[in-house]
């Protein structure tokens, strides 16, 4: 064990998962509304005041009609905070945000096509076990972005400049991680990421993170792990 | 039926045009049936590249919108007549171009000739992501310095995400050209070497063309530089890369503007 690196101040951003009812909207939505405000009236009195998100994927509404159920609903004391399964094109505004189950399959995105990600159906069937690595074989290219919220993600072969890795769990990358590598994204304190040949813009555990610039020098080029003790990411050459 | 073959880069400046009039007229040189497609709406280049500047009647937007024949718009090269020509339109613009209409075009053609070259557009946008829609394999030309290394990695994600093989689960085959290499500044540090670039980007050699005044040359004469000068480093390096594009082991090297032996053998049999 060599050459442990002191970041400076640590400024923190974290991930964190939240409960929250969903509530799947379905057509006729005059009624559905109708049948929401008798449930709050009887049993249903936990649905004001908590997050709501609202699974739009038996309906399909515009942007207003959107805006319009939300704050119809406002009125009932239901306040939404997020929306799933619509057209990203029909949020915005003043709308909640789109979010994402994060239980969902693992999602390999190109950032310059985010805007296309589809609205996949939530397939509902009982499902075989999530797996709880994810393992890619090819590299990793510049502008490509791997979100896996679910576990490890363990590449062969590189991340390039301008890729990024986010994982629930520990990072593994079986070549040279140049791009970002944020592990333990949904609050997980004991991931780490390992490499073999570190010359990485950024890496983060669970919040807290190094650039290349507060990076020891002596470091680049070699196979490193980075974890956290503490509030402090370190970082330790294998080799 | 044809190979389609997209030669694309993300940087600009970095040699698509110069190398894919090269190519497609070393591959013509070596009795291969050749055309050539310029996807740079509204900025076209590769017709004077080409020599082919004052021919242009039709274009490839013309044939997409069925306002002229494809047959009407082929120019054919005056000095091979194995060697095509589709010019881009210069007066429109890149939203001009639509999916329907390439393949429209790209059917006949896979028809017609051997290969099916189209020089990209710079940029990951609408000309460069159908320019490399219905490509069965790739050239990622790259230029030994960083930025355009990091843009070719980008390339080479878009052209494993977006083209129509890719879509289907299967993979365009990529070959990295590097061109305007120096040797002797990359000993010094200078620019990165082969071996960074290779690193980088881990996708498998197809040439390593050499900085040279000849490049520059042949395309104010209007001439690709393997028709030009055969026996100049640049040509010799596009000629071994255009055997390799054909499935022949060739040795790897970097020819220099002397001629040598292999020079004079090789600019014989390009006459």
């Amino acid at each position: 064990m060599t050459a442990v690196t002191q970041p400076g101040p640590s400024t923190r951003f974290v991930c964190r998962s939240y409960m929250a009812v969903v509530l799947a909207p379905e057509p006729p939505l005059v009624d559905w509304v109708t049948g929401i405000e008798d449930r709050i009236r009887g049993a249903g009195r936990f649905l004001v005041g908590s997050p709501v998100v609202l699974d739009l994927s038996a309906v399909k509404l515009s942007q207003s009609a959107i805006a319009h159920l939300v704050a119809e609903l406002d009125q009932r004391g239901v306040r939404v905070m997020g929306l799933e399964n619509t057209d990203p094109a029909s949020t915005g505004g003043g709308l909640p945000p789109l979010v994402r189950p994060s239980r969902g399959a693992p999602t390999m995105l190109d950032l310059a096509e985010t805007p296309a990600t589809k609205a996949q159906a939530p397939p509902k069937p009982a499902t075989p076990p999530k797996p709880s690595t994810l393992l890619l074989d090819q590299p990793v290219r510049s502008g490509q972005s791997i979100f896996f919220p679910d576990g490890d993600v363990t590449v062969l072969g590189s991340v390039g400049s301008g890729a990024e890795l986010v994982a629930g769990g520990s990072i593994h990358v079986y070549g040279t991680l140049r791009g970002r590598a944020m592990a333990g994204s949904n609050g997980n304190p004991r991931a780490r990421i390992f490499c073999s040949k570190i010359e990485a813009e950024l890496l983060a555990i669970d919040g807290y993170y190094m650039t290349a610039e507060t990076m020891d020098k002596s470091l680049r080029e070699r196979a490193v792990q980075a974890w956290l003790e503490g509030n402090q990411l370190k970082i330790t050459a294998l080799d | 039926m044809a190979k389609v073959v997209v030669v694309t880069s993300g940087k600009g400046g970095v040699g698509k045009t110069t190398t894919t009039a090269a190519l497609g007229a070393a591959l013509a040189q070596c009795g291969q049936n050749v055309v050539v497609i310029d996807f740079d709406v509204g900025l076209r280049n590769l017709d004077l590249v080409m020599g082919a500047e004052r021919r242009v009647v039709y274009d490839f937007i013309n044939v997409t919108q069925g306002v002229a024949k494809l047959s009407q718009a082929l120019i054919r090269d005056k000095r091979l007549d194995r060697l095509a020509l589709l010019p881009a339109s210069q007066t429109r613009d890149k939203d001009a171009l639509t999916e329907e209409g390439v393949l429209s075009v790209i059917t006949p053609l896979r028809k017609m000739f051997d290969w099916v070259i189209c020089d990209s557009p710079a940029g990951i946008e609408r000309g460069a992501t159908l320019a490399m829609r219905f490509a069965d394999e790739a050239i990622i030309v790259t230029n030994p310095e960083v930025s355009s290394v990091r843009d070719s990695d980008r390339i080479i994600g878009i052209l494993d995400s977006k083209t129509v093989k890719a879509e289907r689960g299967e993979r365009v085959a990529k070959h990295l050209l590097v061109t305007r290499y120096d040797q002797a500044r990359a000993a010094r540090g200078e620019m990165l070497t082969i071996e960074d670039v290779l690193d980088i980007l881990s996708t498998p050699l197809l040439g390593i063309v050499p900085e040279s005044q000849e490049v520059l040359r042949a395309s104010n004469l209007g001439a690709p530089v393997t028709f030009n000068n055969p026996n100049s480093g640049p040509a010799r390096a596009y000629f071994d890369a255009a055997r390799r594009l054909m499935g022949e082991d060739v040795e790897m090297t970097i020819p220099a503007d002397k001629q040598g032996l292999f020079g004079k053998l090789f600019g014989r049999r390009a006459a």
